[in-house]
């Protein structure tokens, strides 16, 4: 566990003169998952779209597999190739089918030959339970449908670390379910993720160490355990009990 | 030729006025892909360009969009020759549709390209696609669809506006009506004609645009397009 697949220290990140990351450290080892929580505006998503420079970072240092993305002359592609994202409103391109959604990125940034990327797009598919939806279109799906086809091409790009921003919160609890099956699947084979998330249930089972954030900053962390059920930080204890009384009414 | 029962007359004129329908489509049509051509060079200026480039296109949008196109077209053909520059009558009416159609086509470009959302373009860069590939394969084609409407729409215009050619000298249809009219002096069903002719082209090119739309629609997307 010594190699840390990503390393952020001292990150400042905002948009336009609006700071939202204040000094962020964090790491994920290898095979890790770390789920972060925190309220609205806390800069949860920030800091996620900052770690592959979807969104400029101010200042710090970030490491991906020991390669410096904040140094200019990192190629910010090659980084993103290696990094999968999961967005919230999944994203996928409605003008192509689920297949091509998956093979494009495999034949345009992998360079792989047209065969291969299909073979390739229908393991991943099989593999979140969507193969045989190969040739709809994204609007044709369900939400919950849409995110296992996005998560399915995140983890085509073979990537060391997955970053999914609230990849649940669009959807209604069934099909809120069917994603995180999905993603419980795919926390057991053994890569390393970064889950922005309020599914208590799913944070429990999946993290290895849970991260609070308020304003911008790391406020708490710790094994799910102990942060979810005996906060030491009062602005914790005040999120839980609000989004605990919301799940259990 | 019968002169007496007026829709008779109108038919009549049809096949004569269709002739002059040859021309008025020649000088639309061309103009039309000129302009698109410019068109598609002001908006890669406008998209991509530094601030002097994008200053140039919006400039020649601005010009081109706030002065009359029959200005224009007089311009072109009665004003250019006095410094030297002389086209015949219908290269000059081609020449000024192209150049004022390719600002309304770059608005167009322009517009259909912003409505897709940014949301598109996070994704594709976080799958490590460079500019043009997300341009090439996610962006374009979203915005081109979004642009078929409007652009069917400017070609229409097109077809209306090369009505102006006849001041020129041009014998387009309009023009053929000005004959007819100095020939038979029936005005009222002479210029009836000429609009039916008109009327036809443009509902055949509204058609056209719905084809178009039909088989480039995004499977899923029905709710959202009237």
């Amino acid at each position: 566990m010594s190699e840390d697949v990503l390393l952020v220290k001292d990150l400042y990140a905002g948009y336009g003169n609006q700071e939202v990351i204040r000094g962020v450290s964090l790491k994920v080892s290898k095979g890790e998952k770390v789920v972060i929580m925190g309220p609205s505006g806390s800069g949860k998503s920030t800091l996620l779209k900052s770690i592959v420079r979807l969104v400029e970072p101010w200042k710090g240092l970030i490491y991906i597999n020991s390669i410096n993305v904040l140094d200019p002359r990192t190629d910010i592609r090659k980084v993103r190739q290696m990094v999968g994202f999961v967005f919230q409103s999944y994203n996928l391109f409605p003008h192509m089918t689920v297949l091509r959604n998956i093979t494009l990125p495999l034949e345009t940034v992998k360079k792989m030959p047209k065969e291969e990327a299909i073979q390739k797009a229908i393991k991943v598919l099989r593999l979140v339970g969507m193969e045989e939806f190969k040739d709809r279109y994204p609007l044709q799906l369900s939400g919950g449908q849409q995110q296992r086809v996005a998560i399915a091409r995140a983890l085509a790009m073979d990537p060391v670390l997955l970053l999914l921003d609230e990849p649940t919160s669009a959807l209604d609890p069934e099909l809120k379910e069917e994603v995180l099956d999905v993603l419980r699947d795919i926390a057991k084979r053994g890569i390393s993720m970064l889950i922005v998330t309020h599914e208590l249930d799913f944070a429990e089972d999946v993290a290895d160490r849970i991260v609070f954030m308020d304003d911008g900053r790391i406020i708490e962390e710790g094994p799910p355990h102990r942060v979810l059920y005996n906060p030491r930080i009062d602005r914790t204890k005040k999120f839980l009990r609000a989004i605990a009384r919301r799940v259990f009414r | 030729m019968d002169t007496t029962n007026p829709l008779f007359f109108i038919m009549n004129l049809i096949p004569y006025l269709a002739e002059g329908l040859l021309m008025t489509l020649q000088i639309s049509v061309l103009s039309f892909f000129f302009g698109l051509c410019l068109a598609t060079l002001l908006t890669l200026m406008r998209v991509f360009g530094n601030l002097p480039l994008r200053t140039i296109s919006r400039a020649y949008i601005e010009a081109f969009r706030g002065t009359p196109v029959l200005v224009q077209l007089l311009l072109i053909y009665f004003g250019l020759p006095s410094i030297g520059i002389k086209f015949d009558p219908v290269t000059a009416a081609i020449i000024t549709l192209s150049l004022n159609s390719a600002a309304y086509q770059a608005e167009i470009l322009r517009s259909s390209i912003k409505a897709i959302p940014e949301t598109q373009y996070l994704s594709a860069e976080s799958l490590g696609m460079s500019t043009f590939q997300i341009y090439r394969y996610v962006i374009l084609p979203q915005a081109l669809r979004t642009a078929v409407p409007a652009l069917v729409n400017e070609m229409v215009a097109l077809v209306k506006e090369s009505s102006l050619a006849s001041v020129i000298g041009v014998v387009e249809l309009t023009r053929r009506g000005e004959y007819m009219v100095a020939y038979t002096f029936r005005a009222l069903e002479v210029y009836i004609a000429v609009a039916l002719v008109y009327l036809v082209v443009c509902l055949a090119l509204s058609q056209l645009s719905k084809v178009i739309e039909a088989k480039f629609r995004i499977p899923g997307y029905e709710r959202g397009r009237a």
